[in-house]
Parts: structure tokens; sequence; C-alpha cells
């Protein structure tokens, strides 16, 4: 754990609330240009573990580094490395997009140029630049998943943690997002992806974690996976069969 | 603490306050019309501290020279407005609420008031009709009424041909009565140095109302008010703007704690924890956007009291600005305690509607402290919209210097450093 090369270690997460085990000794990995999936039913405890890595929540046990080095509290500068996209549409919808972008940008203590600068270049990435100046109520549900995606990218974060952010998007958002997030990878970002739909981590991972009860239950690549389960006739098996003999039960239960 | 983070939070919330064009006018509008309104009721120099009439109605079934001067007497009182309808009508418009109080004065009352004053005979009754709803109106007739009544009966007794009358009829009644020997006597004198009197009168003066002196009030009253100076008339603008000002600025905080609610649920609270801010940072830059709103609420409803209604500060301008400023801060961290303890936003906006209400009412924003209760105008010390109010009442009207600001500013600081407290501890801040 720990190694230079990766951006971010998750080590011996856990997280209850009173009885409830919601993240129990979670551990990982994440490298520069890599984007990892963490596919897991509801309740899982995907978004907790999100929570944790973001500084939502203190942990029991465990910690996060980031760029090698702990969190400490919630002023910590290194949080700039990481950015979160929030699974709610964490926007102002009776501001613009530009207001907004400049308060989120501001909260990283960006200011004047290098914040009209760092609008626009996420405005861009997204292919919103020509709505900035919009109120965020006249958006459609898809450029609001983009602009919430936007927000998180003003202070160039190292790591990337994104809760289901495609939730409710048509087909075409949801390719415009897509690509944006291959983007980012390929600009060396690292990226913590979770979704509990399956094609969306068979289309986008470089290595899929799997959830289950607050547990890190396979960490593999979709190919080690796959090999993971035998199919009649030898053929590669899809992601759900491998996630029904990991868990016993279907992703959607 | 970060200043580029604060100062953005701060002028978000502003951002967000002024485009909810509905927050505006809930803040700023309403308040200056319901302040209009009350000031208008409450004495405002508009209308010369003429008191608001009392209507009743007199229905004369007597017509004699007492009634007659009853009738008089209660048409030139400055707190009355009298009518004459018959007693048919009369019941009807007290039913109705038209009228408050209908006076019936029965056929025979002034020959029996007479004989009553002097003598033994029976006491006449007046029918009081009235709106059971106004039993404050009912005894502010009624004692009115007594003195027109005393007047009139004793002004016809001692110069009037029913009390001429009256002497001689009475004299010899007396004389014949079984009463005590001692007491016939006295009373024989003194009705007869009445009967002496008129006789010498001459019927020229006799008849002069000024010189027909009957019982009249024994004093008169000299009423000087105590506001900034003697040449200065009470503005009830200034107080009924200070109240309204207070309740909807305690609304509009209220209102924003609530918003923070909001924000949470809208996972919004994700994207600030998740920034490089502190818990104090967000709290802090909420209690100076809260802070500045409420000043601006305080500020623009004074200001049109200022240019419309005249009302000015007699007191001290800058024990005025530090009332405000102290009233604006606690209001702030009113709202930081509803965030802080609402559980979600729909029940923390019925709870704080209803401790605003209650806030407000017991703080005298809506009917002076004067009227309640000495063990609750004792207990509303408690109340920080009371020392607002009073704050505020000290360096408007009643033009009380800077000394007069110091005790209010001092408390209302002290609540809201007791609010921020609260807040800063129960604030859920990783429920987000």
């Amino acid at each position: 754990m720990g190694a230079s090369s990766d951006m971010l270690t998750v080590a011996h997460l856990r997280k209850s609330f009173g009885r409830i085990v919601a993240v129990d000794d979670v551990s990982f990995t994440l490298e520069r240009g890599q984007l990892v999936g963490l596919l897991g039913p509801n309740g899982a405890g995907k978004t907790t573990t999100v929570s944790l890595i973001a500084g939502l929540l203190p942990p029991d046990n465990g910690e996060v580094l980031v760029g090698g080095q702990r969190l400490n509290g919630d002023a910590d500068p290194k949080k700039r490395q990481i950015g979160l996209v929030p699974q709610e549409l964490a926007l102002y919808d009776e501001l613009s997009a530009r207001a907004n972008l400049r308060f989120f940008g501001a909260l990283y203590s960006l200011s004047g140029a290098a914040l009209e600068k760092a609008i626009a270049s996420a405005m861009e990435l997204v292919g919103l630049a020509d709505r900035l100046n919009d109120r965020v109520a006249t958006y459609s549900g898809g450029m609001k998943r983009r602009l919430n995606l936007a927000a998180s990218l003003l202070h160039d974060p190292d790591v990337l943690l994104l809760d289901e952010p495609t939730v409710g998007v048509d087909p075409q958002s949801r390719n415009a997002i897509f690509e944006n997030l291959e983007t980012l990878k390929g600009r060396g970002k690292a990226l913590l992806y979770t979704t509990h739909y399956m094609e969306e981590v068979e289309r986008l991972a470089d290595r899929i974690i799997v959830m289950d009860h607050g547990k890190v239950i396979a960490d593999d690549t979709l190919d080690g996976l796959q090999s993971r389960v035998a199919t009649v006739g030898g053929g590669r098996a899809t992601l759900e069969a491998v996630f029904l003999t990991l868990t016993g039960r279907s992703l959607r239960d | 603490m970060p200043l580029i983070p604060f100062f953005a939070m701060v002028r978000k919330d502003l951002q967000l306050f002024f485009t909810d064009r509905r927050s505006v006018i809930v803040s700023f509008v309403v308040p200056i019309a319901i302040a209009s309104f009350f000031g208008s009721i409450f004495s405002g120099p508009s209308n010369s501290n003429e008191p608001a009439k009392i209507s009743i109605a007199v229905v004369d079934q007597d017509h004699s020279a007492i009634s007659k001067a009853v009738l008089a007497g209660a048409g030139t009182d400055k707190n009355l407005r009298v009518t004459t309808p018959t007693e048919d009508q009369a019941r009807d418009l007290v039913r109705r609420g038209t009228t408050t109080v209908a006076v019936v004065i029965p056929k025979g009352f002034g020959d029996a008031a007479g004989n009553a004053f002097f003598g033994n005979g029976e006491k006449p009754s007046l029918t009081l009709l009235h709106d059971p709803s106004r039993g404050m109106e009912l005894a502010m007739v009624r004692g009115i009424l007594t003195q027109h009544v005393m007047e009139a009966v004793s002004q016809e007794m001692f110069g009037g041909d029913q009390g001429r009358q009256l002497i001689d009829k009475t004299l010899p009644q007396v004389e014949s009565s079984s009463m005590p020997a001692d007491q016939k006597r006295l009373l024989v004198q003194m009705l007869s140095s009445v009967q002496k009197y008129y006789k010498e009168q001459t019927p020229a003066v006799a008849q002069s109302p000024a010189e027909r002196r009957g019982i009249t009030m024994p004093y008169t009253v000299n009423e000087e008010a105590m506001t900034a100076g003697s040449d200065i008339k009470y503005n009830g603008y200034a107080h009924s703007f200070a109240g309204m000002a207070i309740q909807f600025l305690l609304f509009a905080m209220a209102n924003m704690g609530v918003e923070m609610l909001l924000e949470r649920q809208r996972g919004l609270w994700k994207r600030l924890r998740s920034a490089p801010v502190s818990k104090v940072t967000l709290l802090a830059s909420k209690a100076m956007s809260g802070t500045i709103l409420s000043l601006l609420i305080l500020l623009v409803s004074f200001g049109f009291a200022m240019i419309v209604f005249r009302v000015r500060i007699e007191g001290s301008v800058l024990g005025f600005l530090a009332v405000s400023i102290a009233c604006a801060l606690m209001a702030a961290t009113f709202g930081l305690l509803v965030a802080a303890i609402g559980n979600s936003p729909a029940t923390a906006r019925g709870v704080t509607t209803l401790a605003v209400l209650m806030m407000v009412m017991l703080g005298g924003a809506w009917v002076p402290t004067f009227v309640f209760p000495a063990w609750l105008q004792r207990a509303t010390m408690v109340v920080p919209v009371r020392w607002a109010v009073d704050g505020l009442d000290a360096m408007t009207w009643r033009g009380i210097g800077l000394s007069g600001a110091l005790l209010p500013f001092v408390v209302l600081i002290g609540f809201a450093a007791a609010f921020w407290t609260i807040a800063t501890a129960r604030f859920k801040w990783e429920a987000a």
C-alpha cells in the first residue's frame, strides 16, 4: 500500500452507523490515468466509501492517502487534489452556470483570471460553453449532469470521485459524459466511478472493484473477473454472471 | 479563515436571496406595508393625535331638558361619534357591529333622575345595548356617559326649571315626612337655601348657559407626551416599523436556515464539504450574509419610514446603528440555530414559524408589552425581540442617547453569541 505511483490509497477503511457496518475493511489503490469502477448493489457501501475518501465522513478505522499523504481535517489544502461529483445534482438552479462555477471554484480559493480560465476550460470539456450564462434551471437533466461534472474539475484535481454520475441521463448525454471521462483519463487523472450499471464499467473501467455488504469481494480487471467464472461452452461470462457468482444475488436486488 | 471561499459563500447567499423575487417582496415590501398600516392605526403624525372615536347611538325617548343635555354633551365629546336612530334601528346597528354601544334614555328619565338626585326617588335606568366583543369600549362609554349625565342632571337641578319645580315640590314633602328631626331640619335648610338662590337670580342670568352651573369635573387634565422633546410629537410609525422589520428579518433568517437544510438535502453540502473549507468558515459566512441581509431589511424599512412618515432618530445615530447591527447579528445566528437543530426543512419551517410568531408577539412587535400582565412583562425580558424593539424605540421616538442603546446592544449580542454557540455545537455537519 502507498506506492509512489498510487494517486489514491484506501487502507482498511471501516465505518459503522450504530450497529450497521456500512464499510468494512475496504482497501484499494487508484493510479494515475486509471479509471476504476466501484460496482455494487444499492446499500453495498459504495457511496459511504466515496464519502470517506472525500472527507465528508470520518472513518472509524483506516486511512485515506492522497498522493501518499493523509488528509488532515476539513480545511486541509490537500483536499484540492480530490474532485467530487456527487450523486445529487449539487447545483444552484436559481443561478447561472457561470455563477455556480464561480462559487464552486472560489471554494478552492480560485479567483480572477485563473478562475475564469478554469470555468471556460471545464465548460468546453463538457460541451456547454455556449450555455455558460444561462440559468441552470433552464438546463435539461443531461446538461445538468455534465455541469455537475464540470463543477468538480475547476480546481484541476488529480483524483476524481464520481458517485453514479449518469443517474437519470439519456443515452446521448451518457455517451457525452463517457467521452469526457475518457478525455480526463487521457490527461492522467485517476477516476473512481461508482455505479450499478454493468455496461458502464464494462465500457470504461480499467479495473473493477465489486462491493457487497460493505466489503470488497473482488478487485480485478474485467478479464480477470470473467476468468473466475466458468461458462457452458467455454465462452466469456457476462459481468452480471460474475456478480451473481460472487455475491449470490443480482445487482438490481 | 480562507477569505476567498468565505466571501464567495457570502456573495452566493446574497445572489440567491436577490434572485428570489418572492423573498425580496416578503422581506422588504411586506413589512413596510404592514408597518405603514399599524403605524396609521397607532397615532401617526398625520391624524394630529385625534383619538379613534367610539361610535355610539343615543335613543332619546324622554325629550326632557336633561336627556337633551346628555345628548348634547355626548355629541361634543371628542371620544364619541354620536348618531340618533330609533330604538329598533339602534339594536340592529349594534347587532351588526357598526355601532359599539346604543344608549336608550327612557321616557320620564329626566324627572326620575332629578327626584333621585335630591330625594329618595327611584333611580331611573339607562339601557346600554352593547356589542359583547367590545367590552373595553363599553367600559369607556359607561365612564364618559356618567360624566355627561351627572353634568346634565346637576345643571338642571341647580339652574333649570325642572330643578325649581322639584324644590318647590320636595320641600313640603320633606317637612311632612317622618324622618328624624335633626336630619329633616338640615335637609329643609339646604333645600330652602337652593329655593332662595333660584328666587334671587334674574331670569336672564338664570337662563344663561354659562351661568347654569351644576356639578362638573373638579379638575382638568394637562397631557404631556414624554417623547424625545417637548416639541416632538410621538410618531407611531417608529414603533410599528421597528416591530415589523424585526419580525420579517427573523422570518427571512429562519428561511435562510431552512434553505441550509434544503442545500443539505440537495447534496450541495457534499460539494462544500469536499472542498478545503471548515465548518466554522461555512457558518461564519452564513452569519455574515444573514447579518448583511437583516441589516438591509432594517435600514430599508426605516429609510422608508423616515422619508414617507417622517420617523426620525431622535436619540443617537451611533446607538441606532449599534442596536441595528446587534439585532441583525442576533437574527442571523437565529437562522443558524434553525439549520443546526432542524431535522428536515418541513419540520424546521413549521417550528420556526411558530417560534418567530411567539417571539415577536411576546417581544412587543405587535402590541406594546405594557398591555401584558406584570408576570408576562417580566418574562418577556428573555425574548430577544423585546430588547430589539425597546432598543430601536429608545433611539427613535423616545430620543434617549447612546446610553439607552448600551443595554439592548449588549443583550442582543449575548443572544447572538448563545445562538452561535449552540448552532456550532449542534450543527449536523456530517449528515451531508
